[in-house]
């Protein structure tokens, strides 16, 4: 089995990425900016219904009676997708996913294909290992257009050109047969339209993920803003799906719930303009040869872990980041991953499986475990009580020789008895240790990384169990 | 009559690096009635190792404060992080006890268990509130901190703009992911600033010791005071600045 690409091959850990997009002063204006307008929409159309934390507690339902049956429930669906008339095929990992893909395009004879936005496709790094075949995976998604044209990595789940302005757009969109000659929206959506028609009429084939898979009833649901999805899902002769196997849902009725959780929480809209659903195939309507490829890639081990494997609950609506202090800041290509912000922080290790590697082992650190992402997670991912169980196995994996192990172990140790605590107190090491955040020789983190930017408290003259001591005692 | 017997967790922070704090808890406690004690066996909560991935040497912890704290009415502790700590987590490390399930933090103890809003308290500054992140999610005190301040006499209390947002403390991640902890604490600062304010208060000292020590550094002239010293500063014994 190859390296799993959910994380980018090469990129620096989390605070070393952070450092530099930190000094980016677009970035950091392009988001602030995009962030702060959709937490307040947001915002507003959850509180529109006044059964939103029972549709929470719903979503999170039906998605643990998923994980707990999910093998059930998946032979479901392959039997009502073979029904309609489907091919159904199983990838442990990425790379077998992408080999079955690159079959199945190249039994069409098609040296392009066109690609509806999909979280999956670009978790097993589809594109890359297409054009290594001699395909060009064609992105239709407007923002999936400007990461790729840009030659950029996304940033964001749900607008993967986020950190991207107006005016950096219109530079990409220069390399187009009919650029547009404004950054008004109005221009730069005229010239990707002309640039995607040609592609979607001359396409043969298309590809998808799916935001959900009906077992009942064998239908595939895609939910989208632009049409330009439905475009690719209608047109072509051919569609080959990509799936992860914890989007399937029991019954067609569950649709009701996430219907309505998940457009509020991703573009705050009380519902997405475009909602693809098909059952197979429709002999004389769209596609006449359909695929769907169900995808592991690390999410039977992600299961197996009892805390960890809410983060499979995921409907990948970008809400957490939406809210978050650290993302707003660091933007999402410092997480090194295609799922960034608090899900990456939590689903990216557990899908890449080896917490050696540095990269994926500062995920569960950055965050500040303010809580925000959980607060408004449709499905009630209590991401950081997750983080805090990854961070425990980073240090499991790490094992007890590393500095700061040794300093926590110190640290533990003065906390373990009154005697040792007040003596530390005494001599000021405690202060420094809690408040400058371990000045003691011994910790891993120098003293000033503290007041490089903030002065630390002094040490006052008595503790306050001196004081109790003395006027109590 | 003799009210509820309380024993005070400062938290190891408190007790340590901000004494005040401790000894106001003491005054607006007796002043309202409370059998105060100080249990002097407390050390630390363990949130420190529990949140850096060390749970293991944090259970000895939780177990000791369920021993330290057992048999008082109530357990009182002038932060939401601790206090949501061992509310929260505590159950997940060892059997719960009593103690812990008695533990408050100060806001609402006063407001849900003592009832009262109104604490007799004097305290004549412009004053802006920081609502700290496991106060807000994790306890969910939501406004009974506010309530407290707005029956303060004297006090004008500012809102914060952006007031939910995290101020970049989060413990170790101030040092592991310091610059991105360090541009959390800028806007929080310019937020701050922007009030006006002379004091900024919040529930927790580890979240002032941050917002201080920025604007410390940048000798803004606002001064960070925890909300247990505002409400316990009256008229004939008003809240002094410690240097
Ligand atoms: S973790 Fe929750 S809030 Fe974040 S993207 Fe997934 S469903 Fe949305």
């Amino acid at each position: 089995m190859g390296r799993n690409p959910v994380t980018w091959l090469g990129s620096p850990t989390f605070p070393d990425a952070a450092r530099r997009s930190l000094g980016d002063t677009q970035l950091r204006g392009n988001l602030r900016k995009a962030t702060t307008t959709i937490r307040g929409k947001r915002e507003s159309a959850v509180a529109e219904l006044d059964d939103w934390e029972q549709l929470r507690r719903a979503g999170e339902a039906v998605k643990d009676d998923v994980l707990a049956n999910l093998d059930t429930y998946l032979e479901r669906l392959e039997a009502a997708v073979s029904e309609r008339g489907g091919v159904v095929h199983w990838a442990r990992d990425a790379e077998e996913a992408n080999r079955i893909v690159l079959d199945l395009v190249r039994q069409e004879d098609a040296d392009e294909v066109v690609k509806v936005k999909s979280m999956a496709t670009a978790e097993i790094g589809l594109n890359e290992a297409l054009a290594d075949g001699g395909v060009d995976a064609i992105e239709t998604d407007l923002a999936e257009v400007i990461v790729q044209l840009g030659e950029d990595r996304p940033s964001h789940i749900l607008v993967p050109a986020i950190h991207r302005n107006r005016a950096e757009i219109k530079e990409i969109f220069a390399q187009m047969p009919d650029p547009p000659d404004s950054d008004d929206p109005r221009a730069l959506a005229e010239a990707a339209r002309k640039y995607l028609r040609r592609k979607f009429l001359s396409a043969k084939v298309a590809i998808s993920g799916a935001n959900f898979g009906v077992a009942d009833t064998g239908s595939i649901v895609v939910v989208e803003s632009e049409g330009n999805g439905r475009m690719c899902l209608t047109l072509p002769e051919t569609l080959i799906t990509v799936m992860g196997v914890e989007k399937v849902l029991p019954r067609w009725q569950d649709l009701e719930v996430f219907l309505q959780l998940l457009p509020r929480s991703s573009t705050a809209e009380r519902m997405n303009p475009y909602t693809s659903i098909w059952s197979g195939v429709t002999p004389g309507d769209g596609p006449q040869k359909f695929h769907l490829v169900l995808l592991d890639n690390g999410r039977t081990s992600t299961l197996a872990d009892e805390v960890g494997r809410q983060a499979l609950r995921c409907i990948r609506c970008s809400a957490c980041l939406n809210v978050c202090p650290v993302y707003e800041r660091t933007g999402g290509q410092a997480y090194g991953s295609v799922y960034p912000g608090p899900i990456g922080a939590i689903l990216a290790p557990q899908l890449a499986g080896d917490l050696h590697d540095e990269q994926a082992a500062s995920l569960p650190y950055a965050s500040s475990l303010c809580g925000a992402c959980y607060e408004v997670c449709p499905v009630r991912i209590n991401i950081p009580e997750v983080l805090t169980h990854l961070r425990a196995e980073v240090v499991e994996a790490k094992g007890k020789r590393t500095p700061e192990a040794m300093a926590m172990s110190a640290a533990a140790w003065v906390f373990g008895s009154r005697r040792r605590y007040e003596a530390a107190q005494k001599a000021g090491s405690l202060t420094r240790l809690l408040a400058r955040g371990g000045n003691l020789s011994s910790l891993p983190w120098p003293g000033s990384k503290w007041t490089d930017t903030r002065d630390a408290p002094v040490v006052p003259k008595e503790s306050f169990r001196t004081w109790w001591r003395r006027n109590r005692g | 009559m003799s009210g509820p017997r309380v024993a005070l967790f400062p938290t190891c922070l408190t007790d340590t690096a901000f004494p005040e704090t401790g000894k106001a808890m003491v005054r607006l406690l007796e002043r309202l009635g409370c059998d105060v004690d100080f249990p002097l066996d407390q050390t630390c909560c363990g949130q420190m190792h529990f949140n850096t991935g060390y749970a293991e040497l944090a259970r000895p912890m939780a177990r000791a404060y369920a021993d330290v704290f057992d048999g008082y009415d109530y357990v009182v502790a002038p932060s939401g992080s601790c206090a949501g700590m061992v509310r929260e987590i505590h159950p997940t490390l060892c059997p719960t006890s009593p103690a812990v399930e008695r533990t408050y933090e100060l806001s609402e103890f006063l407001v849900d268990v003592l009832g009262v809003v109104d604490v007799g308290a004097h305290f004549p500054h412009r004053v802006t509130y920081h609502p700290t992140c496991h106060s807000l999610r994790m306890l969910g005190v939501g406004d009974k901190p506010l309530s407290l301040l707005r029956a303060v006499s004297g006090l004008e209390l500012v809102p914060l703009p952006q007031a939910e947002q995290c101020c970049g403390f989060g413990g170790t991640f101030a040092l592991k992911n310091a610059e991105t902890s360090t541009a959390m604490l800028a806007d929080k600062m310019r937020c701050v600033q922007d009030t006006g304010a002379q004091v900024v208060t919040a529930g927790d000292n580890s979240c002032l010791m941050q917002i201080g020590g920025g604007l410390s550094r940048l000798q803004a002239g606002v001064r960070p005071v925890h909300l247990a010293e505002i409400l316990a500063s009256t008229q004939e014994e008003p809240w002094v600045a410690t240097p």
